[in-house]
C-alpha cells in the first residue's frame, strides 16, 4: 500500500452512467489483489473533501495498469469522471483485503448486480489463471449496465444475464437459477457484490447447501486505513454481533457473517 | 532548517514541533505510510474502561468542506491500550497521549489512574462526551461541570491532563477558565459540532445516529475565534483543533494563541498531511525569519479595543 500520485491513461465512457478509467501505477502492481479498493483523490478542491473508495476492475500486470469502472453518482465520481488522460491522479492503496481462492476449489459461482460487477471481474481473471472454473449470473437494471459481462466472458467465466427490463432479474427466479447451477456444477464456493438483496439470498443458500461465500461490501469512509471507526457495520460471528471496519478486516467478508440488512 | 527552533513544551510535556493528530483520526496503522517520530505528539482515540461497540451505521457523512461523524467511541477497553497500544508507540520518541472517555467521574479517575504508566506522557480527558451523571449533556458544556470533573481527576493523578473542550457551549471562555483553575495543564479548544445531514431522496438522516460531530475546514474559523477568546482568558497552554488543512492553517491557530495544533479530518484528505503541514510551518519560520515558533503564540495584531471580541455587533 502507498500513497503516490498515478497518471490516468485514459477515462473514457462505458455507457451513458459509468465510465471505465485506467492509471498507470507500477509502484503497487504487484501488490494488488482481486477484491482489494483504491481510496482516490477525487478532486484537489475543499468539495467533494474525502477521498472515495474505488474497488479494482482490472489489473494488467504486464502494463503496470490498474482500471476502475464506476458509476457517476456523486460529487465525487462526477468530479473523478472529468479526469482527461495525462493527469495525475492521486491515489492510496491497495488496500483492505482481497478475495480468498482456497486450492481445492474448482468451480466458482458469481452473482453480482449493478456497480458490483466491477469489483467481480479481477475475481474471475484470478480464477481462470489457478486453473478454476467461474460462472457468473450478473444482474443489473438494462442490459446497457452490464458492462463487464464481455471481459468477464474473455476472462473465462460462463456467463448468465438477467436484468430488470427482461423481467428475470427477481429473486424467485434468480433463487432457481442459482440452486440449478448448484445442483449441475458442483459449485465450491460462491461469491457477491452490489446487492442486499442478493446477499441476503446467497447467505441463506449458502447456509442451507453448506457452500462456503464471500461478499464485497462498501461502506462510506474515513481513514481507510481501519484508525477512525467510521467504515464499521455488525457482523455475527460465533453467536454474538460484532463490529468490523470494511476498509481494514474487509471490503472481503465471510457470506455467513453478514447480517441480513 | 536546523536554526529553526520547532520545539514547545505544553504542560511539561516536550514536543519537537507543535503537531500531532486529533484523537479518532490516528492510530497504529499510520506508521505504514510515514515515520510517527516526525510528529510532535501522538495522540490515541479515545479509550473506555471496557470494549464498547459504538454507534450503528452509517457513521460517516461528507458536507459541504467538511464530514459529519458519529462513531460513538468503539473502543476495545484499556487492557488493549495497555497490553497492545502502549508497548507499540514505545518504540517513537514522540510522546504519547492518551484520551479518555468515560461516563461518570469516578469512571475518568479509574481509568486515568490504570493509564498512569511508563510510557504515556499525558492523558487527554474527552470531556465533550456525554456525562452520565449530568442527564447526557457532556461536561465542557458546563463550566461548574468541567471543574468538578477534572479537580477530581487532578487530586488523584500526577499525569498531565489535557482537557478538551467541546464548542457545543455559549460558555467555551468560562469552561476553559474552570479547566484551568481545576488544574488542567492545557486545554485542546475544541472538538467537533453537533450538527446534521439528510438525503433528501430518502428522507433519511445521513448518520445512523441522527446526529453527529461537524469537522474539516467549515468549522476552522469558528474555532479559531474560540482559540482567540480562550487565549485571553487563561494562562495554561492551548491546542488549537478544528479543521487544519495546511501549514498556514496550523500558524493561523497559533497567532490566534494556541501553543500547539490537532489535525483531524485532514488526515483523511491527505494520509501524510500532519508531514506536510509540519514542513510547511518551518518554511513559513524562514520565510519569516521566526527563530522559535514561539514567538508567534498569540502574534495576532489586534488594531482597536482590546475586548473587541466582546462587542456584540458584527
Amino acid at each position: 500500500m502507498k500513497l503516490l500520485q498515478s497518471t490516468v491513461l485514459f477515462n473514457i465512457e462505458a455507457s451513458s452512467r459509468y465510465k471505465h478509467m485506467a492509471i498507470y501505477a507500477p509502484e503497487v502492481i504487484d501488490e494488488c489483489i482481486a477484491g482489494q479498493f483504491f481510496y482516490l483523490k477525487c478532486s484537489n478542491h475543499i468539495s467533494p473533501l474525502l477521498r472515495r473508495p474505488m474497488s479494482i476492475y482490472k489489473i494488467v500486470k504486464e502494463k503496470d495498469e490498474v482500471h476502475f469502472l464506476y458509476l457517476i453518482k456523486g460529487e465525487g465520481t462526477k468530479s473523478l469522471s472529468q479526469m482527461q488522460a495525462g493527469e495525475k491522479l492521486d491515489i492510496f492503496g491497495p488496500l483492505g483485503n482481497g478475495f480468498i481462492l482456497k486450492k481445492e476449489w474448482k468451480n466458482l459461482l458469481i452473482i453480482a448486480r449493478g456497480v458490483g460487477l466491477a469489483t467481480m471481474a479481477p475475481l474471475i481473471d484470478l480464477a481462470t489463471k489457478q486453473g478454476k472454473t467461474t460462472y457468473a449470473i450478473l444482474s443489473a437494471r438494462s442490459k446497457e449496465d452490464i458492462l463487464s459481462a464481455n471481459y468477464m466472458k474473455e476472462c473465462g467465466a460462463q456467463v448468465i444475464l438477467v436484468t430488470d427490463e427482461d423481467g428475470n432479474s427477481d429473486m424467485v427466479y434468480v433463487r432457481k437459477l442459482i440452486e440449478s447451477m448448484i445442483d449441475s456444477k458442483s459449485i465450491d464456493a460462491l461469491f457477491t457484490c452490489g446487492s442486499k438483496r442478493l446477499t441476503n439470498l446467497l447467505k441463506n443458500i449458502s447456509l442451507q447447501y453448506k457452500i462456503p461465500g464471500q461478499v464485497a461490501l462498501e461502506e462510506n469512509m474515513g481513514c481507510g486505513l481501519g484508525m477512525c471507526f467510521c467504515c464499521v457495520k455488525p457482523f455475527q460471528r460465533a453467536g454474538k454481533i460484532i463490529n468490523l471496519r470494511v476498509c481494514s478486516e474487509g471490503p472481503i467478508f465471510q457470506l455467513e457473517e453478514v447480517m441480513e440488512i | 532548517m536546523s536554526e529553526i527552533d520547532m520545539e514547545v513544551s505544553i504542560g511539561g510535556v516536550l514536543m519537537k514541533n507543535p503537531v500531532m493528530p486529533a484523537s479518532g483520526t490516528f492510530a497504529e496503522e499510520a506508521a505504514q505510510i510515514f515515520d510517527l517520530n516526525v510528529l510532535g505528539a501522538l495522540v490515541t482515540k479515545s479509550v473506555t474502561r471496557y470494549p464498547r461497540m459504538g454507534n450503528i451505521g452509517p457513521r460517516i457523512a461528507e458536507t459541504t468542506a467538511g464530514m459529519i461523524n458519529a462513531v460513538g467511541i468503539q473502543s476495545k477497553g484499556s487492557q488493549s491500550m495497555l497490553n497492545t497500544s502502549i508497548p507499540f508507540y514505545q518504540q517513537y520518541n514522540s510522546p504519547l497521549i492518551i484520551s479518555i472517555s468515560a461516563d461518570t467521574a469516578d469512571e475518568f479517575i479509574d481509568l486515568a489512574q490504570e493509564l498512569s504508566v511508563p510510557g504515556v506522557a499525558a492523558l487527554e480527558i474527552n470531556i465533550s462526551c456525554p456525562n452520565l451523571e449530568d442527564d447526557g449533556r457532556s461536561y465542557a458544556m458546563d463550566p461548574a461541570q468541567t471543574f468538578r470533573v477534572v479537580d477530581y481527576i487532578k487530586k488523584k493523578t500526577k499525569i498531565p491532563l489535557f482537557a478538551k473542550l467541546t464548542p457545543n457551549t455559549n460558555a467555551i471562555t468560562e469552561v476553559a477558565i474552570a479547566a484551568e483553575a481545576a488544574g488542567a495543564d492545557a486545554v485542546v479548544v475544541a472538538n467537533t459540532m453537533l450538527s446534521m445531514a439528510i438525503d433528501v431522496e430518502s428522507r433519511k438522516p445521513k448518520i445512523g445516529n441522527i446526529m453527529g460531530g461537524l469537522s474539516g475546514p467549515c468549522i476552522k474559523p469558528i474555532i479559531l475565534r474560540m482559540v482567540y477568546q480562550v487565549y485571553k482568558k487563561v494562562g495554561i497552554p492551548i491546542i488549537g483543533c478544528g479543521g487544519i488543512c495546511s501549514a498556514e492553517d496550523a500558524i493561523e491557530y497559533m497567532m490566534a494563541g494556541a501553543s500547539a495544533v490537532q489535525v483531524g479530518t485532514y488526515n483523511f484528505v491527505n494520509p501524510i498531511g500532519m508531514v506536510d503541514i509540519i514542513q510547511g510551518m518551518k518554511e513559513h519560520a524562514i520565510r519569516h525569519k521566526i527563530s522559535s515558533l514561539n514567538d508567534i503564540v498569540g502574534s495576532v495584531c489586534v488594531i482597536g479595543p482590546e475586548d473587541i471580541d466582546e462587542v456584540a455587533t458584527y
